[in-house]
């Protein structure tokens, strides 16, 4: 992995830049000791690692936006930061960049529960949403498994998805509103707490953009009413075909269940060693699937999904009876990593989306590459929506490993990509799956994608090195070339 | 002369627009054409007509996923996705009767690139929500995709959210990819009778406050419910609000039960089963109470918070002798006012309106004089404006798809 070289020019000038970033944010808003800029030095993918030149921490939209002025004015990159969660190095340091931390941003500026929407700051995190609007029976449907820690903001950047989203969409379906800062200091807002755009889906094209257009200082979401009640089974399969198949007759059969989750064998029992969630051992595959809604309804679903697993070679199925009980069946799967971990000093998080229907065959040629590789590999998979999460297993000390498990995982993507499906479905590219963008993605494709950077960032100064393999200067994107022989009259049906 | 391109491929999509790249001559891009008399007109020498792109590429039901050419009708994707009991959700509406009384010519692509969404957009989203992916034709002459197939994608920048109401000035479209999703099992309408605009969006805000999943909201006056093909609503001999529940046969006989007890304090209930349902929200869908024959009068679409809705719908029908109905529950004000009011002063009435509580207007129906005249989508800030611009030249720098369509030179 290569990152753009850094500027020593800007490396040289880091007294007088941090001297420029006090005098806009004063008191301990600048972060130039080595000491301090360590936690900041990585995010959630650790195995990359790079002290920032210097990191800042604003506490208003006007402080940003005299933050992204002086380093547009001055040729500074930036690096725009949450909570630091990403499991994709999307908020990696830059040598010769500074990290602007939105962390103060932590206020919930309103809630509106009769246009039921929160207008927050970026800082806020996931699930502050959600305990803010509890009272009152509302929630914020997007719930990462990082909830807890990452932020509004980071979410954003992301359009972050989680367990729910089979239902009720990922981040980008439910943002009504921004309030961003462009790299030139310019102020701008979009959307607000009505629905549709007035012109481009600007709003839309921001949610997942990764840092790299704009830096966000207020978001609008919508609030939900929270359903009366949830359930769930906790079924076993013999085979990860029966429990595809099961996963497909369910939404044949019309029902969109709130959540629907698939751990394979090693999932399965690293899972049960660590937490003791009463999984079977003798399944090779397990499926929980969560129905929630008024109670009628989700007692009506339950007795649906059990007559459909029970066709699909169920051999054991558990319906939750109670809430606590409801709890126990994630409690194993929402520990899937860190148990997973235990049985390795370091392990990999993979992230592919794939057409549902192919999960077998991806799962048995991930079989072969994990013997060829001589690495283990878990799998736990958003069966509803094909959002599926290989953890290879390694050992960084071994010298060669890491290198290997990240052959191995660009392969598993390369595979999803090669049966209809797409390299990152919640985690984004970031820098690690940025040189693997060319698996899906022509040139042409690419480029397009490089003139929309270009359209509000055009010195590329905002997060650069991050989702695009090569960086092509602006002048040479914007200009239009002539095909030849196309200035013949077009020979095709006219009228 | 105008010359009418009719591709019956992708390659001769793309060669068409190469060709007007070294012209340096605009395209105008058009589906169906069911939607052309929305926005400003275009003054392109030549037509670039998509509709021979048909034909359903990829529908696999249990993936819930579908593919078809732009130029695919509506009525022959619904009718396949029928068969297995499936729709496109954001129930795309179809404006042929309000705008030239020829309902039934939307594509797929059409939808999509107007971004259209009809009562169900308060709960499952507008087009661009179920948008998976496209190929399509740049103003450069390119090539180019973006998503896939897969719901949950954060592979890139997502162009589809921009080319989904983008009125093909971004890309022509040769593919399209959408989510579907399966009909509900059973669909039922509660109907508050007699309750004016304020008490109507109380009473849906009332009803979207509960967990009872509503997919529709809509408020109509006395003078337009006694218009409507559904007998319990002309009979109402009063304003009526409805509220829909969709889903699971028990669940929505259960939901029913709590929003009508629930509701009983706004007004008398009624209550409409399945087909009489289907009639009344496709009447809200198709703006059909604007949509009667002889009816010529000027139609805006105005988006806004929906609490806002009632008063700004009160506001504005005095001021411009109208008349509105609400949908999204008071987020969507429909506004019919005669032509011989239409002056300069009325639309900066609407746009005023507008701009004092958040939102957007857009000029739906008016002949091509007025469009041309009249900002027909909201006038966007000059920092978003610019932006706006600068990505449309990112697209098409020189100006060749539907150049103007939206504000003048975009």
């Amino acid at each position: 992995m290569e990152m753009p070289k850094p500027d020593q020019n800007v490396i040289a000038r880091r007294v007088e830049i941090a001297t420029a970033l006090q005098k806009i944010v004063p008191g301990e808003g600048v972060i130039v000791d080595e000491d301090e800029l360590r936690p900041y030095e990585s995010d959630g993918l650790t195995a990359y690692r790079q002290l920032p030149l210097i990191v800042v921490l604003p506490e208003t939209t006007e402080q940003v936006a005299e933050v992204l002025r002086y380093c547009h004015a001055n040729g500074v990159k930036v690096v725009p930061r949450g909570a630091g969660t990403s499991l994709s190095g999307g908020a990696l340091p830059l040598a010769d960049g500074v990290i602007l931390g939105l962390g103060k941003f932590k206020k919930i500026i309103e809630i509106d529960y009769e246009n039921r929407c929160a207008v927050v700051q970026p800082g806020v995190t996931n699930l502050a949403i959600t305990d803010a609007v509890r009272d009152l029976g509302f929630y914020y449907a997007p719930d990462p498994s990082s909830q807890i820690a990452c932020t509004i903001g980071g979410n954003i950047a992301e359009n972050s998805g989680g367990i729910h989203s089979l239902k009720y969409g990922m981040t980008t379906n439910n943002v009504l509103g921004l309030e961003l800062v462009m790299i030139d200091g310019e102020i701008i807002r979009i959307g607000g707490k009505h629905l549709d755009s007035d012109g481009y889906d600007l709003l839309g094209l921001l949610t997942g953009s990764e840092g790299l257009l704009g830096v966000v200082t207020e978001v609008t979401v919508r609030i939900l009413r929270a359903p009366e009640t949830a359930r769930a089974l906790l079924i076993g399969f013999p085979s990860n075909e029966a429990a595809g198949a099961c996963v497909a007759r369910v939404i044949g059969s019309g029902i969109i269940p709130g959540g629907m989750e698939m751990m394979d064998r090693p999932a399965i029992k690293a899972a049960e060693a660590f937490v003791q969630a009463g999984y079977p051992l003798d399944v090779e595959a397990l499926l929980i699937v969560e129905l929630d809604g008024p109670e009628t309804e989700v007692d009506y679903l339950i007795g649906e999904v059990e007559r459909i697993a029970g066709e699909n070679a169920a051999v054991s199925i558990r319906i939750s009876e109670s809430e606590d009980e409801r709890v126990s069946f994630w409690a194993g799967r929402k520990a899937a990593f860190p148990a997973i971990g235990r049985l390795s000093p370091d392990y990999y998080c993979m992230d592919g989306t794939i057409p549902r229907g192919r999960l077998p065959e991806v799962l048995s040629r991930m079989a072969e590459l994990s013997l060829q590789y001589g690495l283990r590999v878990a799998n736990v998979f958003h069966a509803g929506d094909g959002n599926l999460h290989p953890l290879i297993l390694y050992d960084a000390n071994i010298p060669g490993e890491l290198d290997s498990a990240e052959a191995f995982g660009s392969d598993i993507l390369r595979l999803c990509v090669e049966v209809g499906g797409v390299l990152t479905g919640e985690h984004g590219v970031g820098v690690e799956k940025r040189d693997l963008m060319s698996a899906m993605f022509t040139e042409d494709d690419l480029k397009q994608q490089q003139r929309v950077k270009c359209a509000f960032d055009p010195s590329s100064l905002l997060n650069p090195g991050k989702v695009f393999p090569q960086l092509h200067r602006c002048a040479e994107l914007g200009r239009v070339h002539i095909h030849k022989g196309k200035n013949r009259f077009p020979d095709l049906p006219r009228f | 002369m105008n010359t009418i391109f009719k591709p019956d491929n992708a390659a001769q999509v793309l060669d068409a627009v190469a060709w007007a790249v070294v012209a340096e001559t605009p395209l105008e891009v058009v589906g169906g054409g069911s939607k052309r008399a929305i926005g400003r007109p275009v003054n392109a020498g030549h037509t670039l007509d998509l509709s021979a792109l048909t034909g359903i590429t990829l529908y696999e039901a249990e993936e819930l996923v579908l593919s078809a050419g732009p130029g695919t009708s509506l009525a022959n994707i619904h009718a396949v996705l029928a068969e297995q009991r499936q729709e496109l959700a954001f129930e795309p509406p179809d404006y042929g009767s309000l705008l030239n009384g020829e309902p039934g010519a939307g594509t797929i692509g059409g939808a999509v690139s107007a971004n259209l969404a009809g009562p169900r957009r308060l709960k499952v989203g507008a087009a661009r929500d179920h948008f998976l992916g496209f190929e399509a034709v740049s103003g450069r002459g390119e090539a180019f995709k973006s998503g896939g197939r897969v719901v949950k994608n954060v592979t890139g920048y997502d162009l589809s959210k921009v080319m989904a109401g983008s009125w093909g000035t971004l890309g022509a479209l040769t593919s399209v990819t959408l989510k579907v999703l399966p009909m509900a099992e059973k669909v039922r309408t509660i109907l508050v009778l007699g309750c004016d605009a304020a008490t109507g969006v109380a009473a849906m805000t009332k009803a979207l406050q509960m967990p009872y999943e509503v997919s529709g909201a809509a408020w109509l006056p006395d003078s337009l419910a006694k218009i409507s093909n559904v007998s319990y609503v002309r009979g109402a001999g009063a304003a009526v609000a409805g509220i829909r529940v969709e889903g699971p046969g028990p669940s929505v006989e259960y939901r029913c039960a709590k929003l009508r007890e629930q509701l009983a304090i706004f007004g008398e209930i009624e209550e409409l089963h399945g087909h009489n349902s289907g009639t009344f929200w496709r009447e809200v869908r198709d703006v059909t109470p604007f949509a009667q024959p002889g009816d010529d009068r000027i139609v805006w679409k105005i988006s806004v918070p929906p609490q806002i809705g009632a008063t700004a719908a009160a506001a504005l029908t005095e001021m411009l002798q109208s008349e509105a109905y609400l949908d999204w529950a008071g987020g969507l004000i429909w506004l019919a006012f005669p032509v011989e009011n239409a002056t300069d002063g009325a639309h900066e009435v609407v746009r005023d309106v507008i701009a004092a509580c958040g939102g957007h207007a857009t000029l739906i129906r008016a002949n091509a004089a007025l469009r041309a005249k009249v900002p027909v989508f909201q006038p966007q800030a000059a920092g978003v404006q610019a932006l706006s611009r600068r990505l449309k030249e990112s697209f098409d720098p020189l100006g060749v798809l539907n150049v103007g369509r939206m504000t003048v030179g975009m």
